[in-house]
């Protein structure tokens, strides 16, 4: 049930009764499919999408380059796995580019990220450079418009 | 001073202004109202199908068109409705291109009744249908349909209003307000009256395309001996969501055609040109665009009709549009009272289906031509307020 998984992506907070008639489908069957899902790691959690740049000292959040040397066996998974490591990491993507891993990374100030940077994920052994780009304002996030000039009304007048 | 009431054609005055603005007004003034009252696609109208209209601006195509509306535009209608519809038309004759669906009726009105002329209409129905045929100077002859029939039009309620003036009976369905449909053997009822006492038929299938489960719409022109007596009425408006467009198309019997052009010609000229270039292209690679529509609208229709029944609300199941009609009966509250305390305890706008015509008393009409979360959102206020009255 590929719509289920869109559905949950879209809104997780539809409940199973909902999703039952949305999808024209028992409640039991859909309870039981989701977790299916769960088990099997298709679906891997249920979070928020918040706005951060409306919390007062929530951090801030970089988009670092690397560029890495792969090992012999494990090509760049094992390097990965060490980045992913750090807490201060949010996600990390293997990129076909000029670069090879795209990793997020939030801090509290601008400083403790460059440290973070610096100290911690230049001193890797495969690390072969890395760029630090700071992220300014969130248009735009998981599908959700997060720009205030941005937000759609609905501008359907009601003619008759 | 003028007195401008004297000056004023007595039959406009007899028109009353439409039910449905009043609460979208209120709403319009309040804040935090959650509507679900509009009548028209939330969608935009498909990319490929804006590109088309404006590609035609870029190249600098804004004349008129010719008065029947471009000879492609009509063929790909006539080959759409045969495809779809099982039932053929000749482009160069009998299909006229129209400004919306509204002004196919409004011709045909004009051009088929008279004076002493009567128009059967069914009720609850979409607002236009009296006051146009009041302008066109017939008698609109009103019938009511039943919720026990999920709002069908059956043979008796035809029979017992039909007398030796009536001219032409308005078929609306899909529904506008309550979601019902016509399946082909309730249609060959009708036909057979029709026929039998030579009754010509306004079928306005504006939402022929959305029609839900298995059964696909029929038209009652595709029933044997009703072309030549059915004027079809239908549009982009809601198969492509194209409403701001404004263009619609009939089909019907040259004569009829060819008089409603003739009306068309003088009072409109051509339908727009930008939004006929916009339709070619709909026509052409639009299909799919309807079907995923449909499917999220069906979603929709699933998710509010469940939740009505789930509030203990009778509703029955609309098969048609993108309406559901519950009944607040239940509630001791008339139509218009539920639809006001909704409003200013909940800040929920729903239409009372009065509006539709008083047999529409009793009844709601809720549209879920809206986001799921903004409806799943409304249910939630409806059902609170259900539990404080």
């Amino acid at each position: 049930m590929k719509k289920l998984l869109e559905l949950l992506s879209e809104n997780a907070r539809l409940t199973t009764t909902e999703l039952s008639f949305l999808l024209n489908e028992p409640e039991e069957k859909i309870k039981a499919q989701i977790a299916e899902y769960e088990e099997k790691g298709i679906i891997k959690g249920y979070r928020t999408l918040i706005n951060w740049e409306k919390v007062p000292n929530a951090g801030v959040t970089a988009l670092i380059e690397l560029k890495v040397t792969p090992k012999k066996e494990t090509g760049f998974d094992e390097i990965a796995q060490s980045v992913m490591s750090f807490d201060e990491v949010e996600s990390v993507y293997l990129i076909a580019g000029v670069y090879d891993l795209a990793v997020f990374v939030k801090g509290n100030t601008i400083q403790e990220v460059a440290s973070f940077v610096s100290k911690k994920l230049s001193a890797l052994d495969s690390v072969i450079s890395t760029a630090t780009h700071f992220l300014l304002k969130r248009y735009k996030d998981g599908g959700v418009s997060f720009a205030e000039t941005e937000r759609e009304e609905d501008k359907r007048g009601l003619i008759l | 001073m003028i007195d401008y009431s004297s000056l004023l054609n007595e039959n406009i005055k007899e028109v009353k202004p439409s039910g449905i603005r009043k609460f979208f007004d209120i709403a319009n003034e309040m804040d935090n109202v959650i509507s679900l009252s509009i009548g028209e696609p939330d969608f935009k109208t498909p990319w490929h199908i804006r590109e088309a209209g404006i590609e035609s601006l870029q190249k600098g195509r804004t004349w008129y068109s010719p008065n029947r509306g471009f000879n492609e535009l009509r063929e790909e209608i006539s080959t759409y409705f045969s495809n779809r519809f099982g039932v053929s038309y000749d482009s160069s004759c009998e299909v006229l291109v129209t400004v919306g669906g509204s002004e196919a009726i409004d011709l045909c009105l004009r051009c088929l009744v008279k004076n002493g002329d009567e128009v059967l209409i069914p009720q609850p129905s979409f607002v236009c249908y009296e006051p146009l045929t009041v302008m066109a100077g017939a008698t609109p002859v009103i019938i009511e349909t039943k919720s026990e029939n999920e709002f069908r039009l059956t043979k008796e309620e035809v029979l017992s209003h039909i007398t030796d003036k009536t001219k032409l009976l308005i078929l609306p369905y899909p529904n506008n307000p309550t979601g019902a449909v016509m399946r082909k053997s309730d249609l060959e009822e009708i036909a057979k009256i029709a026929i039998e006492r030579n009754i010509l038929v306004l079928s306005d299938e504006i939402y022929a395309e959305l029609t839900y489960g298995d059964e696909p719409h029929v038209s009652i022109s595709s029933l044997k001996g009703m072309k030549e007596r059915t004027i079809v009425v239908s549009g982009f408006s809601k198969a492509y969501a194209m409403t701001g467009w404004r263009l619609g198309y009939t089909l019907g019997p040259k004569e009829i055609v060819d008089a409603m052009t003739k009306l068309h010609q003088y009072g409109i000229m051509s339908a727009p040109t930008t939004a006929q270039y916009a339709a070619i292209e709909a026509l052409k690679n639009g299909y799919d665009d309807i079907k995923s529509m449909r499917d999220e609208y069906d979603m929709r229709r699933r998710l509010i009709v469940g939740g009505f029944r789930k509030m203990d609300m009778d509703c029955f199941e609309p098969m048609g549009a993108f309406y559901v009609f519950p009944c607040i009966k239940k509630t001791g509250l008339s139509s218009e009272e539920f639809c006001t305390r909704l409003i200013e305890s909940k800040r929920v706008a729903v239409v009372p289906g009065t509006a539709f015509g008083d047999c529409g008393e009793g009844f709601v009409r809720v549209s879920y031509s809206y986001s799921i979360k903004h409806i799943q959102d409304a249910l939630a206020r409806i059902e609170s307020f259900l539990r404080e009255i």
